[in-house]
């Protein structure tokens, strides 16, 4: 195996992250190659150095300042916190959804009677034939009811009425 | 990571306590000054809070997180390389400490073996000097791979090179270290 073939691996080797095969491989090149020995070696000096420079640790403001742009940090919201609503407008729907609730269970002021009912029932017969009768244009021409004191008085202007009629038809 | 971004606070703590030295230094041995670094990591903990949301486990933490980083110290890089002071050589004698500042060297200084610690700061100059020759992308491969130990899959990820193209990266690094470090290395092979 050439040398520009194992150049790419001397630095693998040197740190022993070279496969199995490929070390196998690198060991057997070297047994023969003086000039890639020496680049070994040399590689594995210059790891050597690198690893007298020591690390530096973190300022004491670092976590300081961190976490105070941390916070400065805007809260982010998910596109499913849009519809959550405030605790204030929680309260006001779930207020106005019992008052409609409760409005809603209410009996109505203006509800029929069962007496209404029964009236109506008798009525149904003339009910039914409500378009008939509004479309019947002698209706339109009898005279307004006079409000009776008592039963006596209404059952004479009943009469008159009838007589009226009579005369109109001759 | 998932855990942050369930909304929980705790979890983004622990996250920060966890990768906050890795990144500082690295951050700092890319820009090579302490603030600029602190800055820089703060600024990678700031993002990727922001998008605790929208993590996708699809690649390692890790990964997302230097790759983070490395695209925020290049472009510090580029950004700061037509502003770079050059020192003078007027400039009186110092000493790179590791804590990021330039500390000029105090004769009086108290110290056991002062002969001794000079060569040592010496040669991690000189160490520290080679990394900063390195064009920027080697020497992100380089701290990636020695310092974080990130396996190749990961390094060629945050790099968005081929594994192939990542071993040729480290090669070519590994050389020019070898000579600009000749003398050490050749201390070293004794």
């Amino acid at each position: 195996m050439s040398c520009g073939r194992m150049e790419n691996k001397i630095l693998g080797y040197v740190d022993g992250r070279l496969k199995e095969g490929e070390r196998r491989e690198m060991e057997k090149h070297l047994s023969t190659c003086a000039a890639c020995q020496l680049r070994v070696k040399e590689f594995r000096a210059v790891s050597g150095l690198l690893d007298e420079l020591p690390m530096i640790e973190p300022s004491a403001a670092f976590d300081i300042r961190m976490q105070a742009r941390v916070a400065a940090e805007p809260a982010k919201q998910s596109w499913w916190a849009w519809f959550t609503p405030s605790p204030r407008i929680a309260f006001a729907a779930s207020m106005l959804l019992l008052a409609t609730v409760w409005l809603g269970s209410r009996p109505s002021d203006n509800a029929l009677s069962a007496a209404d009912i029964d009236k109506i029932n008798q009525n149904m017969s003339v009910l039914e034939n409500y378009d008939v009768i509004s479309d019947f244009g002698a209706l339109s021409e009898l005279p307004q009811p006079v409000q009776a004191d008592d039963n006596g008085d209404a059952n004479q202007n009943q009469d008159q009425s009838q007589q009226q009629n009579q005369n109109q038809t001759m | 990571m998932l855990d942050v971004k369930a909304g929980d606070e705790q979890s983004f703590a622990l996250l920060l306590h966890r990768y906050r030295s890795p990144l500082i230094n690295f951050l700092y041995r890319m820009v090579r000054n302490r603030e600029q670094a602190e800055d820089l990591a703060q600024e990678v903990f700031i993002r990727v809070y922001r998008a605790r949301e929208d993590y996708v486990p699809s690649a390692k933490f890790t990964t997302w997180l230097f790759r983070i980083a490395t695209n925020l110290a290049l472009n510090s890089v580029r950004d700061n390389r037509y502003q770079r002071m050059e020192i003078s050589l007027d400039a009186p004698v110092t000493v790179d400490s590791e804590d990021g500042d330039e500390k000029t060297l105090d004769v009086a200084e108290k110290h056991p073996n002062i002969e001794q610690h000079l060569v040592e700061e010496t040669r991690k100059k000189m160490i520290r000097h080679a990394i900063d020759k390195l064009p920027e992308k080697q020497r992100a491969a380089v701290l990636l791979h020695k310092y974080q130990e990130l396996d190749y899959g990961e390094i060629s990820k945050i790099l968005q090179c081929s594994e192939s193209a990542l071993k040729s990266l480290l090669f070519r690094a590994y050389e020019t270290l070898r000579v600009e470090l000749a003398p050490l290395v050749a201390q070293q092979g004794k």
